[in-house]
């Protein structure tokens, strides 16, 4: 603790300056604590004898003790207003009575905490030259003080966002008294469609607390602005999602990972196909922020799942800059472009959960970024009884992506839930086998592929035109390769309903899903 | 007052943005009186005085229902449809 320069105000409104000319004892206090109330007598006795050889300062917290204290003490001194706070927050104290003795520049020499009597004594008696009227014997032998009202936890954040070192470094925008916040923010353009909660600074700084990144730490250079994803505009935006403060590594990390040239966030926001990241997240992070992974893991309803989805489209809009209609070129859109994000239910697979299959350790915490552009669309199958038979379901209903000429075109995200991975376990089934599967039921002659009278979709009656007999039987199944099946845990124990999500065109061209450990953890 | 802290890259200014000055008025100018008692006379006295400067301009008479609270919509609409340019005069 070091006293810092200030000048407040005495109740006659003169401005009072520290430090004066003089060594100095300055003197923290408020009037609701005891102990504060023991040392009045103590320090109007300081004055009196200090004749001149020193300055006393007494600083109070509030306006109305201040003057309940002249008024019941009659001090000889004037008690300062601090009721601001300022003064208290930048000196850093935690406690009052808080006593410093600074030299006549101003520099902090001791501090005493609270109040122990032979520590006052000893300072009192050096520094004050006369002798102090004082009966110590009358006095208790120590007294611990009380909270600055500077440290009360629901002051605290405002005034570390007043400060002159604060964190923030974001504009500050001034929303005038007869405004609206909430229509503000829509006006200015910051809405994905829905209200936002005001980031105000102090948000903003509780939200920071969930991090231990700088507030100024560059995660991203986001498209397509390329603009600075820096971890305080995460904070802003995850406030405006309605996330708690612990969300923040997951969200840190997702930004990162839809930046990388791999997911190309740029081309999964300006597609006219519609597409967005579907956001799963493994390891122990899921239980430590709440995320669901069970009944309605991929709906509404669960605060983790909505917001932390909600804070990255949030930044893709407002740091990226893509919105509908500039950049997001999506033709029909999709729900999917206001939040998706939801746990694996690692814990009720056999199999080896995404991350550990993508090379990371069963005990880290990472995300997986995938783009959908369609979906989950339902596996329905509450008839099939073999492992088999119900992967052949799971490989039909996946042949739909796009449209079910379209092979070796995208890639998949399949969400299995309990009851099918029950069925598909009592055959033994592993997610290989699984995978195997869905390509061997979803093969088709090239021929059938082409274009023609019923679908004009699928390969071009030109080419095929120009291939041979043996080309045109050779079997082709969904999946360029069986990895584009992305295979996931997730949803209630009840009912034989798995979800699939269709993703966009992948490889170089398109996106590659990413997944990155969470490594603020 | 509320502050909050811009959640963009910051690239574009937030703040409302005023209508071009054009350097010279021509057209109408609407003379709107917010029903403050004298602001009429306020506004007399500008009419009388800018219609000697400016007489190829013509001024128009508007007044609020009550100074109370905000001009109704019809009232704005038609104070926008009919003028290039608006003086409101609060006398006290």
């Amino acid at each position: 603790m070091q006293m810092v320069p200030f000048s407040l105000q005495n109740s006659r409104g003169e401005d009072i300056a520290f430090p004066g000319r003089r060594p100095s004892l300055v003197c923290f206090v408020k009037e609701d604590c005891p102990t504060c109330r023991e040392v009045m007598p103590v320090l109007a006795a300081a004055y009196t004898a200090s004749a001149e050889a020193l300055d006393l300062y007494v600083v109070g917290q509030t306006q109305a003790g201040n003057r309940i204290l002249e008024e019941e003490f009659q001090p000889p001194f004037d008690i300062l207003d601090d009721s601001t706070l300022k003064v208290s927050f930048a000196t850093d104290i935690d406690t009052v009575p808080t006593l410093f003795l600074t030299d006549a520049q101003g520099e902090t020499r001791q501090n005493l905490v609270g109040f122990v009597k032979e520590e006052w004594r000893t300072l009192l008696d050096e520094q004050v030259p006369n002798t102090l009227d004082i009966d110590w014997e009358q006095l208790p032998d120590w007294r611990p003080g009380c909270g600055s009202l500077s440290v009360d936890p629901t002051l605290a954040a405002r005034l570390q966002a007043e400060a002159e070192n604060s964190p923030l470094r974001a504009r500050r925008i001034e929303i005038g008294s007869a405004d609206d916040e909430v229509e503000f923010m829509f006006d200015q353009g910051f809405s994905d469609g829905l209200p936002l909660v005001p980031p105000t600074p102090e948000r903003v700084l509780r939200m920071l607390g969930g991090t231990q990144r700088d507030p100024q730490e560059v995660l991203a250079v986001m498209p397509p602005n390329m603009g600075e994803v820096t971890v305080e505009k995460v904070a802003i935006n995850a406030v405006m999602a309605g996330c708690k403060p612990e969300y923040m590594p997951v969200i840190n990390t997702v930004v990162q990972a839809i930046c990388t040239n791999e997911y190309n966030v740029h081309g999964v926001m300006a597609t006219t196909m519609g597409a967005s990241p579907v956001i799963v997240v493994n390891g122990p992070i899921r239980e430590q922020i709440g995320l669901n992974m069970k009944l309605g893991a991929l709906g509404q309803g669960n605060r983790a799942n909505a917001t932390i989805g909600r804070a990255v489209r949030l930044l893709i809009r407002n740091i990226g800059g893509a919105r509908p209609g500039g950049t997001e070129r999506s033709t029909l859109g999709n729900p999917m472009k206001f939040t998706m994000c939801f746990a694996e239910w690692e814990e009720r697979s056999p199999w080896p959960p995404l991350h550990v299959e993508r090379g990371f350790a069963k005990e880290d915490s990472v995300v997986t970024v995938f783009t959908m552009t369609g979906g989950p669309s339902l596996i329905v199958d509450q008839e099939s009884r073999t492992a088999a038979q119900l992967a052949g379901t799971m490989g039909l209903c996946l042949e739909s992506a796009f449209n079910p000429k379209a092979h070796f075109s995208t890639d998949c995200l399949l969400v299995v839930v309990p009851e099918h991975v029950d069925t598909l376990v009592s055959d033994g089934y592993t997610k290989a086998d699984l995978r195997r599967r869905i390509q061997e039921v979803t093969a088709r002659p090239v021929k059938d592929l082409v274009g023609n009278e019923i679908s004009g979709a699928g390969l071009s009656p030109r080419l095929a035109a120009k291939m041979s007999a043996e080309e045109l039987e050779k079997p082709l199944p969904k999946f360029k390769r069986e990895d584009d099946i992305h295979i996931v845990v997730a949803g209630a124990e009840a009912g034989k309903f798995s979800g699939a999500f269709h993703g966009w065109a992948t490889g170089e061209i398109g996106s590659i899903s990413v997944s990155r450990k969470i490594d603020e953890l | 007052m509320t502050t909050i802290l811009d959640p963009t890259d910051e690239r574009v200014p937030v703040e409302r943005q005023i209508s071009p000055r054009p350097g010279v008025i021509s057209g109408a100018v609407a003379l709107l009186d917010i029903s403050k008692p004298r602001g009429n006379v306020l506004i007399d006295r500008l009419e009388e005085l800018l219609s000697e400067r400016l007489p190829e301009v013509t001024f128009n008479r508007y007044a609020k229902p009550t100074f109370t609270k905000p001009a109704p919509e019809p009232l704005r609409r038609q104070i926008q449809n009919e003028n290039n340019f608006v003086i409101e005069a609060l006398a006290d």
